[in-house]
């Protein structure tokens, strides 16, 4: 066996960037990456861990959506009802049946998991704009749903769920860095699972789907029950982004899951880029401070001008069109591209 | 039975609306093969375009003119301008360029009209004919003209030549361009038409909803639904959507579930019917060849 | 070794953090030629309606400046974007208490949204002052020192109703459209107690919309099919006109009682038709600076005048720029009560301590009120009646008393 795997050496390692082996590069990278993620909350103020926090959640949620439509070819715009699903199963069993946080966490990811795979299954009769059209019923129907009066009891109506924040057990580190490392530890957990879930059998074949679906299915793809599991995977990591989200803002309701955030989702995933497990990341940036980098830019331009914030989604969607423009196939492909471009074969 | 008589008639006055929407949605769907998210905010900009026309003392037909001649050149402007360097991009990007226009034009309306709603003069006569509570004539009146609406999208797409020019550029552009059909200038067209559809459909929504900048906002959730229902592909068929979203709504919201869930109820009806209609009610279904 | 000396480093920068804000002395964010007040508003998004009210704020602390500012220092006005969705709330107030360090937040608008604060400031015991929400738990000072609210709260104005119901129309029947929200609620649930257990019997038929509704022709068909002869309109003033309108087209003709939210010649009868709102009753606590009642008064004079200079792009029509105008000069109030010591305590304290106070812009003989057990400003309204050209205002103020 091992033999085998030497003799087909990683044709990757025959090129070099900046000198460098690709996947020494790579590896590099990737440390660089854990240690900034390790360290850089203990340095900096507890308002920049809270949105590192929040660019976390948000990353884990677009990475559930992109394992739905960049590995496996389905559109969604339902993404929000997922994550409002996650986000009040955990409030409420931390506010209804006094659960710990630490434990709502996989319940959350499970139920997302179960409704993913249930809406899944009649999803797969639907394909491009018609599932578009029932994803987005479903992102539409969560607010009315959970404002639905006989639900009250459980969902608190109109007025939504208090979540605490959990307070930090390690003296000295405050309940932001805290709650940065929970979310972290699960962030990690779940890069790791999608990484080995999309180089795996299984990944290969949600590929095949996307790619080619009568192929995969004369080659013996079983394309209904991939598409439905993928579909329950990507609600079990929006459900676990929304069960977070819902420690951060602490605080869940039903304006906070609109189908708008279902569009701030699709918005990261296509600027970070599709197929692409770090572009997750680059999206859930993207989503959290592009707005404010938008509002930033209106106070730089008209001061207190009053009638200028009318123009806060003006500047936003001028960017957004411009990084269209700059990244057509989001920020991973530009690096895809960047590598292809500038990587040296190194003679055999 | 008088309440579900108005109840239904209701029903159709909105639906007219949700259906007007609907064509335009089908529309841009027959002409760039994709269905545009911005396609109610270019709407309600051109209605805030024939609006400031008319405050500013310009007799109704007039604006109503001058608003779709300015419509159609601002949708192929947008398609020559925004659409066209990222013509190669993947359909996802171009998604996320809808969104984009849909937050510009929501925003800069709100920064030039503010949010007050707008009362917009309707075209029809204010008495009907004979006596009725049952349907106003601006209700009517936008029945009609959705209908002749249709008949001319129809005739357009089925007999016309650019109109054929127009569907084949967006189902298969390669063939398109080799038997001598310049691609370029269907996407332009099919914008510019859309727009001007959008325009007409605004100015027959404003009346009934009053103007404001988020006035399409519920109006396209309904519109875009009743045109996948139809099929995206049969403007008949979307018109048919859109009526049969209005009565359904109401219908639901008066006899099924209440009014704070009826907008879930046709929602679910709508994705029950994909299931079972995956292309839509009237749609044609398209074969893949392997 | 190392991890622990960063753990330890990490420990003392937080201690350091922690002993700095709670100094006494001013606030953060007050400077002896400034002082920073922080906000937010949904300038983007399908509630961006509102945001009028943050920018006619922001061009009046322009006119407070212009004039010379309080007590000698500017007001610095930050005002963030939150799109009306929670999360983006706590985020931007988090950004403004700690990072760009405001002496407090005035004004935040919505009650989702600044129910995901709540906890926030009155743990950081930053004041959480006259949020612009009418929702009745922003007068809580037991377990909330820290928050108070201002208009007179939603359930106030269901139990004027209410009350108005029960002792004019004893025997009607009562229809109701509500916004399905907190706001719509609200005021139903004020109704619910001021009627007590007449509300099952009288109310006959309930509809609700929802904001993203296109029309709610519908509902108001079914209102009108239950056979009742008051209804009760909480809506704000697109839906209220639709309403308003459709009863016109099918005839029905109830006692009409309309919330304040959409009580405005300008933004709802005229779009709706003059002669068919002539007869609605209604309920305000501030003047509609377009209503010709107050043609000839000088306070809409001063209104409109700083309409005219600091705000040109606004919408005079909108009455909710006479709302800002009169919190802001709520705010000023306090502000200018707190004198020098302008520490977070007694910016707080006086906030709470407003007695009798006359600002512009309220219905005459209506003052700004609280103690520190009556974290409610407003209380009072007057009820009104649109004869087509005014609103003929009626009876005394009423003040209905949240317990």
């Amino acid at each position: 066996m091992d033999n085998v795997r030497n003799h087909r050496s990683n044709p990757a390692e025959k090129f070099e960037l900046f000198g460098v082996q690709l996947p020494k590069l790579r590896m590099m990278l990737l440390l660089i990456g854990i240690a900034l993620a390790l360290f850089l909350p203990l340095v900096v103020a507890n308002f920049a861990v809270f949105q590192m926090t929040q660019v976390l959640v948000y990353a884990i949620a677009v990475l559930g959506l992109n394992l739905l439509t960049g590995y496996n070819g389905q559109f969604s715009l339902g993404h929000s009802a997922f994550y409002a699903l996650g986000a009040y199963t955990a409030a409420i069993m931390i506010d209804r049946y006094e659960i710990a946080y630490y434990w709502t966490i996989i319940p959350a990811g499970l139920i997302c998991f179960v409704g993913g795979f249930l809406f899944g299954l009649p999803a797969l009769r639907l394909e491009g704009l018609y599932l578009a059209l029932a994803t987005f019923a479903l992102a539409v129907a969560m607010p009315q749903l959970l404002r639905y009066e006989h639900f009250e009891a459980f969902t608190g109506g109109v007025q939504g769920i208090d979540v605490f924040k959990p307070d930090s057990p390690i003296p000295g580190l405050s309940a932001d860095r805290w709650l940065y490392y929970f979310v972290l530890f699960w962030g990690v957990l779940l890069i790791i699972g999608a990484w080995n879930l999309v180089r795996g059998r299984t990944g290969r074949a949600m590929i095949a789907i996307r790619d080619n679906p009568i192929a995969a299915r004369t080659m013996g793809i079983n394309t209904a029950l991939y598409k439905s599991v993928t579909f329950g995977v990507s609600g079990l990591y929006t459900g676990i982004a929304g069960a977070l989200g819902a420690m951060v803002a602490e605080f869940v309701a039903p304006d906070s899951f609109t189908f708008f955030l279902s569009v701030w989702f699709l918005v990261g995933m296509v600027v970070g880029g599709l197929a692409s497990i770090p572009a997750a990341i680059a999206g859930g940036i993207f989503i959290l401070y592009m707005p404010n980098i938008s509002e930033s830019v209106i106070g730089v331009f008209f001061g207190n001008d009053p009638s200028a914030k009318a123009l806060i989604w003006v500047a936003f969607g001028l960017f957004l069109i411009f990084t269209v423009y700059v990244v057509p196939n989001g920020l991973a492909g530009l690096v895809r591209r960047f590598v292809i471009r500038y990587a040296i074969r190194r003679g055999d | 039975m008088d309440l579900f008589l108005q109840q239904t008639l209701d029903g159709l006055a909105t639906g007219a609306i949700y259906a007007s929407l609907a064509l335009a949605v089908v529309m841009i769907y027959q002409a760039i093969d994709h269905f545009n998210f911005a396609q109610g905010e270019m709407a309600m900009f051109s209605t805030f375009i024939a609006w400031q026309l008319i405050a500013w003392g310009a007799p109704y037909w007039l604006a109503f003119v001058i608003c779709l001649i300015v419509s159609f050149i601002g949708g192929m402007l947008i398609e020559r301008i925004v659409f066209a360097p990222i013509h190669n991009a993947p359909v996802l990007s171009h998604i996320v360029v809808f969104i984009a226009l849909t937050l510009i034009f929501n925003a800069f309306a709100g920064f030039i009209w503010e949010f007050t709603i707008k009362q917009f003069p309707s075209p029809f006569p204010s008495e009907l004919p004979f006596e009725t509570t049952l349907i106003g004539p601006h209700e009517l009146g936008v029945v009609g003209i959705t209908l002749v609406m249709l008949v001319l999208i129809y005739v357009f797409f089925r007999f016309t030549p650019v109109g054929l020019a127009m569907r084949a550029a967006a189902a298969n552009p390669v063939s398109a361009a080799l038997v001598g059909i310049s691609v370029k200038k269907m996407l332009a067209l099919g914008w510019g038409l859309a727009a001007t559809v959008g325009a007409v459909a605004g100015m027959m929504i404003a009346p009934k909803v009053y103007l404001e900048p988020n006035m399409m906002l519920g109006v396209l959730l309904y519109g875009f639904a009743g045109a996948v229902v139809g099929g995206l592909t049969s403007p008949a068929g979307a018109v048919v959507g859109g009526f049969l979203m209005g009565v359904l709504e109401n219908l639901a919201g008066t006899y099924i579930i209440g009014s704070d869930l009826k907008l879930t109820f046709a929602l679910v009806v709508i994705v029950a019917v994909l299931l079972f209609k995956p292309a839509g009610l009237f749609g044609r279904v398209v074969v893949q060849r392997v | 070794m190392k991890t622990t000396r960063l753990w330890a480093s990490a420990a003392a920068a937080t201690l350091v953090l922690g002993i700095g804000s709670a100094m006494a002395g001013n606030a953060p964010g007050v400077s002896d030629t400034e002082i920073k007040i922080g906000n937010t508003n949904p300038y983007s998004g399908p509630a961006s309606s509102y945001g009028t009210i943050g920018k006619s704020i922001g061009a009046c602390w322009n006119k407070v400046n212009a004039d010379g500012g309080i007590n000698g220092r500017k007001i610095n006005w930050i005002s963030y974007d939150d799109g009306y969705s929670p999360p983006k709330t706590k985020e931007q107030v988090r950004k403004l208490v700690e990072s760009d360090e405001v002496a407090f937040t005035f004004q935040t608008l919505g009650t989702p949204t600044n129910s995901a604060i709540h906890q926030y400031m009155n743990k950081k015991k930053v004041p959480h002052l006259f949020v612009a929400t009418g929702a009745t738990k922003w007068g809580n000072p037991k377990e909330f020192p820290w928050t108070i609210g201002w208009q007179p709260n939603y359930q106030t104005v269901g139990a004027i109703f209410g009350n108005y119901i029960l002792q004019n129309h004893p025997n009607g029947k009562v229809a109701i459209l509500n916004q399905n929200d907190d706001y719509g609620k609200d005021y139903v649930i004020g109704m619910k107690r001021a009627m007590g257990d007449k509300f099952d019997k009288m109310v006959v038929k309930t509809e609700t919309y929802e904001v993203t509704d296109p029309t709610v022709d519908s509902q108001i068909v079914s209102l009108a099919n239950s056979g009742a002869d008051i209804f009760v309109n909480i809506s704000i003033p697109k839906f209220a006109a639709q309403a308003i309108k459709k009863m016109a087209a099918i005839g029905w003709k109830p006692v009409h009682l309309l919330n304040d939210v959409a009580a405005s010649v300008a933004s709802t009868y005229k779009p709706a038709g003059i002669e068919n709102a002539i007869g609605i009753i209604s309920v305000d606590f501030y003047k509609d600076p377009n209503d010709p009642e107050w043609k000839n008064d000088a306070e809409t004079a001063a209104w409109n005048d700083f309409m005219d200079k600091y705000y040109p792009d606004g919408d005079k029509l909108n009455k909710m720029n006479a709302y800002g105008w009169a919190v802001c000069h709520t705010m000023k109030a306090v502000l200018e009560q707190a004198g020098n010591d302008l520490s977070r305590e007694n910016i707080m304290k006086q906030a709470a301590n407003l007695k009798e106070v006359k600002i512009p812009m309220l219905l005459p003989g209506m003052f700004v009120d609280t103690s520190p057990t009556d974290f409610y400003p407003l209380e009072q309204m007057q009820m009104m009646k649109f004869d087509g050209k005014r609103n003929v205002r009626f009876g005394p103020l009423i003040s209905a008393e949240t317990e």
